[in-house]
């Protein structure tokens, strides 16, 4: 006969909050969720109380007035008379850009320098060694003064890449035709895109898929029979071979593609050349990373149609600027001409006519390269393209330069963490040491 | 102006300790300059002709002047000064939170600063505009024709939303390039790194004069805002304000009474035969005390640093380098726009 005895029952009693290892984080944790709210009301009840006693009140309302000033650098809409919460937005976005492209500089120039300080060459071991003391122990913000400082004080100005009258020649010029280094920031070529754009995303995805399953079966074939099957180029052809195909997919479509010209102001089966005659300098809407509107534009620069391009980040900006009369000409696809114009015609609350001209133009290739071009002007030397700014590329530089060094010896760490004996086994194996690496370490 | 005024709130927010401090002094500035010996002078980080730091470390300039004037009023002594180096974005919070007591920093008078920062401006010593100086051989007469162009422009000052305002109107686009100092302006000027420079006018002479070829600059016709530029106080201490009013008052009269630093002490000897000059000078009644200073406070500032047109024509006259003719900063009597309420 067996007596069963009941097991203990479990009551809870307050102390197991203290004692018992099972609750006790979690009562730490929620104390110091209490403890940090209360700090912040604290913070928050301080401000009220100081402001007030300042005859002021503790108000964000200022976010959503006119800001009345303007920012060079950025990546969204944004105009004096945008609000000083837009500032922020475009603040924070820049504050994001820097980021993301230093952590993948920093990382690649961190792993490289990481890899190399271990290098049995004794000059780029200790070169390596030289980089990661100096960056780690000299302040950031040197970096960045200093390297602005180079950029700005050693580059050439934009005035400098234009042709002396009499000798013909400058006394700087663009490398490779595309890119110019100037002391106001780095013009690059904008590559811009036709309608249809996305066809690009998708074979990017594809191909980052297909790539993923080679290695993938490439690497179950080499566990299982010891045999590699080479992937880095066949991974490059299906690369290539997909952006290629996307690109033909799209010119296809996008090169006999007419788009039409709708004008503020203009008559009815105008042309362009006498729209402009017209009018005097056209205000060309230009958008932002558009293959149609760089085509367009490159029209009214070979028929010589005086311009000057405001550029917007996205149709309806353009759009809304267009009835404003900010600009006043506008590039659209021709079958949806018509019906653009009427709504743009209605927004418009003056007297003012919307018409299409009778000049057309394809819409071009489906990606073209929109180059940095000198115009002689002595004020704007350089159009065209892309700039990037020379505060940006000192804080990018700097922060790369600097973190990377930080990552380097993380990197270095990491590998001297795997005993030697497993890298002397690979050897004796007979692999190579690129293998070792990427295989072992 | 409203970003001054975020910021201005944010520096609040961090120096409510020194706030406190400041407000318990709240109504004897006076008391606490005589206390401690010395006057504190916001300036600015050094803009020659108007403040900055001579060969030997001393600090000239025409708004230098009116600091050592308010010194000269207090102590009778215009060398009892501190300068403390104040940037555009500084400034009021510097001045707000009690770390200096006056602001002599060619800071334009606008209502929001009045009105919303709280602080007194107690009248204008230089009545300026804001103007663009180009290099020469960039080809512009006018400041119409700089659609396109790169401007440096300090953040966190009335110009810079001036130049947003006329760029707009006048439907041309510009890339601004913020700087912190004129000391930073002028490098990126000159490297080129920005095409244009903008600024008061007074502020583009002096910025020019130090160049090594003023003569390859050009100030362009266009004056696009009023600028008022004055000494201010804080809110809230009227007793201490009047001083620093009726110093620069002082000044002025000075001028237009003929008072100058060689003649003051002969005039102040005994009562002359206008009764103004008798008033001023402390031969006749007690302004002097009414304004809780000596009797002779006007005698020692104008001793001190000389009369208004004096204070102009050795900081940044005709005769300087810089080279700026009175115009609007002339007495009303001359045709200019100076003029003192009297003192009675």
């Amino acid at each position: 006969m067996a007596t069963i005895t009941d097991p203990p029952s479990e009551t809870f009693r307050l102390s197991q909050l203290v004692y018992d290892t099972r609750y006790r984080s979690l009562t730490i944790q929620v104390v110091a969720f209490f403890l940090i709210i209360g700090g912040l009301a604290w913070l928050y009840q301080n401000t009220v109380q100081n402001l007030a006693d300042l005859g002021r009140t503790f108000d964000i309302g200022f976010l959503w007035e006119r800001s009345g000033y303007d920012i060079s650098q950025r990546l969204v809409e944004y105009s004096n008379d945008s609000t000083h919460a837009r500032a922020a937005l475009v603040g924070i976005l820049n504050t994001l850009l820097v980021a993301v492209l230093g952590c993948i500089t920093a990382t690649v120039i961190g792993v490289i320098a990481g890899v190399l300080r271990l290098s049995n060459n004794w000059i780029v071991a200790r070169l390596m060694a030289v980089y990661v003391e100096a960056f780690r122990n000299i302040p950031l913000l040197l970096w960045i003064l200093l390297i602005f400082a180079i950029f700005s004080e050693g580059l050439p100005r934009p005035r400098d890449f234009i042709p002396d009258a009499g000798t013909g020649v400058a006394s700087a010029s663009k490398l490779f035709e595309a890119v110019a280094f100037t002391n106001q920031g780095t013009f690059i070529p904008r590559p811009v895109f036709a309608e249809g754009a996305w066809l690009f995303w998708v074979a990017l995805a594809v191909a980052i898929g297909a790539i993923w399953a080679l290695r993938r079966f490439a690497r179950k074939r080499q566990e299982a029979t010891g045999q590699i099957i080479p992937t880095a180029l066949p991974s490059l052809a299906i690369f290539v071979g997909a952006i290629l195909a996307a690109y033909l997919l799209i010119s296809a479509q996008s090169r006999d593609n007419e788009l039409a010209f709708i004008a503020l102001g203009a008559e009815d089966g105008q042309s362009l050349a006498e729209y402009s005659e017209a009018a005097g300098r056209l205000d060309f809407c230009r958008i932002r990373g558009s293959g149609g509107s760089f085509s367009a534009q490159t029209h009214l620069e070979s028929a010589d149609i005086p311009h000057r391009a405001v550029e917007y980040f996205g149709t309806r900006d353009a759009a809304a600027d267009f009835v404003r009369g900010r600009c006043v000409l506008y590039a659209v696809d021709a079958e949806d001409a018509p019906a653009l114009a009427a709504t743009l015609a209605e927004d418009i609350r003056g007297e003012e006519t919307v018409a299409i001209l009778s000049t057309t133009v394809a819409e071009g290739p489906a990606i073209q390269a929109d180059l940095p071009t000198i115009t002689g002007i002595r004020l704007t030397p350089i159009t065209g393209g892309m700039v990037v700014r020379n505060a940006l590329i000192a804080l990018w530089f700097a922060l790369s330069l600097y973190t990377g060094a930080f990552i380097a010896e993380i990197v270095r760490a990491g590998i001297m963490s795997v005993s030697r004996g497993q890298s002397e086994a690979a050897a004796s194996l007979g692999l190579r040491p690129g293998r070792i690496m990427s295989l072992v370490v | 102006m409203k970003r001054t005024v975020c910021l201005g709130t944010v520096a609040a927010i961090s120096l409510t300790a020194g706030q406190a401090m400041a407000d318990a002094h709240a109504g004897s500035t006076l008391a606490e300059v005589q206390e401690r010996g010395t006057l504190l002078c916001g300036v600015s980080t050094g803009l020659v002709g108007f403040a900055s730091p001579n060969a030997s470390g001393e600090w000239e300039g025409f708004d230098v002047a009116v600091c050592r004037a308010v010194a000269a009023a207090v102590f009778g002594d215009p060398t009892a000064v501190e300068f403390v180096p104040t940037t555009t974005q500084t400034r009021f919070t510097v001045l707000a939170s009690g770390e200096v007591d006056m602001l002599a920093r060619n800071t334009t008078w606008t209502f929001s600063r009045d009105v919303d920062l709280q602080q007194e401006f107690v009248g204008i010593n230089y009545y300026d505009g804001q103007g663009f100086m180009v290099p020469a051989d960039l080809g512009v007469a006018s400041a119409l024709e700089l659609d396109g162009a790169r401007v440096c422009i300090q953040t966190g000052t009335t110009t810079e939303l001036n130049l947003a305002d006329f760029f707009s109107v006048n439907n041309m686009s510009y890339e601004p390039v913020p700087v912190e100092t004129n000391a930073e302006a002028q490098q990126q000027y000159l490297a080129g790194a920005c095409d244009v420079y903008t600024t008061d006018a007074s502020a583009l002479a002096a910025t020019r004069a130090t160049f090594e070829d003023p003569g390859a600059h050009v100030v362009l016709p266009e004056i696009i805002s009023k600028e008022p530029l004055g000494p201010l106080v804080r809110h809230g201490d009227h007793a201490w304000g009047d001083i620093v009013r009726w110093t620069l008052n002082a000044l002025i009269s000075a001028e237009e009474l003929g008072i100058t630093s060689a003649n003051v002490t002969e005039l102040a000897e005994a009562p002359t035969d206008n009764p103004e000059i008798n008033r001023l000078l402390g031969t006749e009644g007690e302004y002097g005390a009414m304004l809780g200073l000596s009797q002779t406070w006007a005698v020692d500032v104008i001793a001190a640093v000389g009369n208004y047109g004096e204070v102009f024509e050795t900081n940044i006259g005709e005769a300087t380098p810089i080279g700026l003719s009175r115009g609007l900063n002339a007495l009303w009597t001359d045709g200019g726009l100076l003029y003192s309420p009297p003192f009675r």
